[in-house]
């Protein structure tokens, strides 16, 4: 053998794949998927209204130079019920919200938003869920701080709770 | 009482294979090793030990000992008695067991049967054997104790996931786990020759029957795995590049690597080194496979197996035994001679060339596997799927198909292509009329669908090329085997063509009376029914599939499990000689206007998948039963001329 050192590649190469393997195991694993839009502008849709008596929702209801939250939810999805207070109380801060309903019926978000309340302004329905992948959300519920311009800014994923209130009102803040 | 008794004896067994491993080192310092002698007794003590234990698990399983942690984890009273037994080694802490046990007899074998090779090599491969099975039993005693008691015991038992409830998959795990046993003791082989510097054919010879035996249980596992996700997932497609099935092709793709230069070691004498390297290689994909299961480190369909405190464990077990035998490579390596030269146009030749292209589809499974992990180290998130393995390995198949056209019917040394040039012209003939053919037909096929076929056409008649011209009844028995193994193939690649050609889908809602079409089959919804099994309910669609004025009654099953509680479909297949009808039924979604969820699919040739991994798996198991024929009538004339 002419050249010695390619005897110790394969020790080499198995202490690569080694540390690889010691590195992913010892960093903890983040199973969240993390949109690439966020800094993006919102992509251009036009959803119909969710129910009777809301408001549709397209691209061009955000970014008119006011910053708001953009709630993904669904009447069948529990953590969406356990957040409801939280968009209520984001309501009365005074925090503009709009709604996108997930793979949901009339009937059904009609009935989440008599018992829950209703704190959105404009509700769209995404019953293919088309929207959702466009905004790179992967679940329900998923909360998105949306800058006065229309910019996507923040994501936050899975439900609201009482200590992320304040977070959220902040990050509001923050874009004026 | 039981589960104390094969606990002692896994310690005793452990303490003999300490007995193997410090008894082996004599040997090496020395050169006298005073110790040998008890080398062989301590390796059947092994053996007897280990089995002790695996059966007095299964016996605890059998007759539910709920205090015992394990079964009261992983069994019910409620069970069918043979998940209850496969319940034994269907969860982390008894597949150990299994594999330690298959281990330890493997080694018990090796010390009885094995008499080619100089008694110097055998005790150094025992001895690697006891090292290796050390730390595995460090492993079963101090992370995954099968015999831990629980108090205070529950009244019925937590039950066996049910994903794993289903005879096929009851024998996936053993099965593969005999083919990683298998390459750990052509490992051992490897490390005790280059050890005392016998690399060479009485090496190989030894070796060979282990390797050949492993990569059967490779191919029947890897096959029954591809099968049983093909229908208990319902998802319709039969392979993912999920990580964990990459992780059981990778040390395939070695042991066939292997497989093949071992023979050239032990006929010609030849590929010395690199026969060593595989084996190396080999063993280490399969270490790599079971931490990859184990450790959770990649998400896949395995989520179930996950535990990273093992994983670590089984990380470290890899990368020392990985490490040790690559110094020992570097080391010793110099000192093996160079073997046999030949020609690159000849059977060796022929036998490189699937060497290299087997390791580079080997290499590039290991990089996209990987690939993840080391793109989240540089702090991007990425997952490496379907599109990147196809664009990367079907190409390089291609090639080695294409060389398994003519690699068999060369001869060894050297060779000229003159002498073929009959069968150049007829492959070449088949492949460019069946591309034209199939290009008539479906002029909108993918260009390796197209190739896929065509090649496995002509890889079909070259099979059986090797038989031309000899003498059937003094063909020498392994001969047959290889045929059989390279026409299965043939049909196999052939089914993974037509498949990935020419499926044809159709997913809609029916209500009850309605019906949908799909490649010429009518499938009608006639009524869904609630059905209920011995764990679990379902509801049950009654389907007709209709076509050419033929009526099949169709099952399909969306399934609830309750301990643990999980969803399953269970598809329901129509197989033809030419394919099969795939229907799955999904629980109906939130509309509840009385339609369900069914996906349609036609999938030609499909089962010539597995039909041709069995075929294979049956060439392999005729050539080791040839070897073992002719040994025994070896044997039996020294014995007679000695006499």
């Amino acid at each position: 053998m002419n050249r010695p050192w390619l005897l110790w590649a394969p020790l080499v190469a198995t202490a690569c794949i080694g540390g690889l393997a010691i590195y992913g195991l010892a960093v903890p694993k983040d199973e969240q998927v993390h949109s690439a839009m966020i800094g993006q502008k919102l992509p251009e849709f036009a959803l119909p209204p969710a129910t009777q008596g809301v408001f549709p929702l397209s691209n061009k209801d955000m970014g008119d130079g006011s910053p708001r939250l953009l709630n993904i939810f669904a009447s069948w999805c529990i953590p969406c019920k356990a957040e409801a207070p939280q968009l209520e109380e984001l309501k009365a801060a005074g925090v503009e919200i709009d709604g996108i309903a997930i793979r949901d019926r009339p009937e059904d978000v009609a009935a989440f938003l008599d018992e829950f309340g209703n704190p959105y302004r404009r509700i769209g329905s995404d019953s293919e869920m088309a929207v959702q992948l466009k905004l790179g959300s992967s679940g329900v519920p998923e909360t998105y701080v949306i800058g006065a311009d229309g910019t996507i800014l923040f994501q936050h994923i899975g439900d609201i709770r009482v200590e992320h209130v304040p977070m959220l009102i902040e990050k509001l803040k923050a874009t004026k | 009482m039981i589960a104390e008794a094969g606990l002692a004896a896994i310690w005793l067994a452990a303490s003999m294979a300490l007995l193997q491993f410090i008894a082996g080192l004599t040997l090496l310092r020395d050169g006298a090793g005073q110790l040998v002698p008890l080398i062989k007794p301590a390796a059947y003590m092994q053996g007897a030990l280990c089995t002790f234990a695996f059966f007095a698990l299964m016996w605890l399983f059998y007759i539910s000992d709920l205090s015992v942690l394990l079964v009261a984890n992983n069994s019910h009273i409620d069970k069918p008695l043979i998940f209850k037994l496969a319940g034994t080694w269907g969860n982390h802490e008894g597949s150990m067991l299994l594999w330690v046990t298959i281990l330890s007899v493997s080694g018990a074998a090796i010390a009885f049967l094995e008499k080619r090779i100089e008694v110097k090599t055998l005790s150094a491969t025992l001895a690697v054997q006891g090292f290796l099975a050390l730390g595995f039993f460090a492993f079963l005693l101090f992370s995954s104790n099968p015999f831990e008691r629980m108090v205070p015991a529950p009244i019925e038992g937590a039950g066996l996931n049910p994903l794993l409830q289903d005879v096929g998959l009851a024998f996936h795990p053993p099965t593969l786990y005999f083919g990683y046993v298998g390459l750990s003791i052509a490992f051992s082989f490897a490390v005790g020759a280059l050890l005392t510097n016998q690399v060479g054919p009485a090496f190989a010879r030894a070796m060979r029957p282990w390797v050949l035996g492993a990569w059967i249980f490779l191919t029947i596992g890897i096959a029954a795995g591809s099968y049983w996700a093909y229908y208990e997932l319902g998802w319709g497609g039969w392979w993912f590049w999920d990580p964990v099935e990459n992780a059981s092709l990778m040390p395939w793709l070695a042991a066939t690597a292997l497989l093949h230069s071992v023979s050239v070691l032990a006929t010609r004498n030849a590929l010395r080194a690199w026969t060593i390297m595989l084996a190396l290689v080999a063993f280490a994909m399969s270490m790599a496979g079971t931490f990859l299961v184990r450790s959770g480190i990649l998400t896949s369909v395995h989520a179930f197996a996950v535990d990273p405190e093992r994983g670590s464990f089984i990380l470290a077990l890899m990368l020392m035994y990985t490490g040790l035998a690559f110094v020992i490579f570097a080391l010793r390596i110099g000192t093996v001679k160079q073997g046999e030269p030949f020609q690159l146009l000849s059977r060796e030749g022929g036998i490189v060339a699937n060497n290299i292209f087997l390791s580079v589809i080997l290499a590039v499974i290991l990089i996209g596997t990987l690939y993840p992990i080391a793109a989240e180290a540089l702090g991007d998130k990425i997952s490496v799927g379907p599109p990147y393995f196809n664009k990367a390995t079907v190409p390089i198949a291609v090639l080695l198909m294409l060389a398994l056209l003519v690699g068999p019917l060369l001869r060894w040394r050297r060779d000229d292509l003159g002498r073929l040039k009959y069968w150049l012209i007829g492959a070449a003939a088949i492949l460019l009329l069946s591309c034209l053919a199939i290009w008539k037909f479906a002029p909108q096929i993918g260009i390796f669908p197209l190739l896929g076929i065509a090649l496995s056409l002509a890889l079909a008649v070259a099979a059986w090329m090797p038989l031309r011209g000899r003498k059937l009844l003094r063909t020498p028995i392994p001969v047959f085997g290889m045929v059989i193994a390279h026409f299965g193939l043939a049909v196999s690649v052939f089914g993974m063509a037509a498949e990935s050609g020419f499926s044809s889908e159709t997913l809609t809602a029916l209500a009850p009376g309605e019906s949908a079409k799909v490649a010429g089959w009518e499938v009608k919804l006639n009524d869904v029914n609630p059905v209920v099994g011995d764990n679990w309910v379902a509801v049950e669609g009654e389907m007709i599939a209709a076509k050419n004025g033929n009526e099949f009654p169709l099952h399909p099953q969306s399934r609830q499990f309750f301990k643990p509680p999980m969803q399953t479909s269970e598809a329901a297949l129509l197989t033809r000689w030419n394919g099969q009808l795939y229907v799955v039924i999904a629980q109906p979604d939130q509309e509840g206007d009385g339609r369900w969820q069914v996906r349609l699919w036609w999938k030609p040739f499909v089962t010539f998948i597995w039909g041709g991994a069995i075929l294979i798996a049956l060439g392999g198991a005729i050539a080791l039963l040839g070897r073992m024929v002719r040994r025994t009538k070896n044997s039996a004339i020294n014995k007679w001329q000695t006499e």
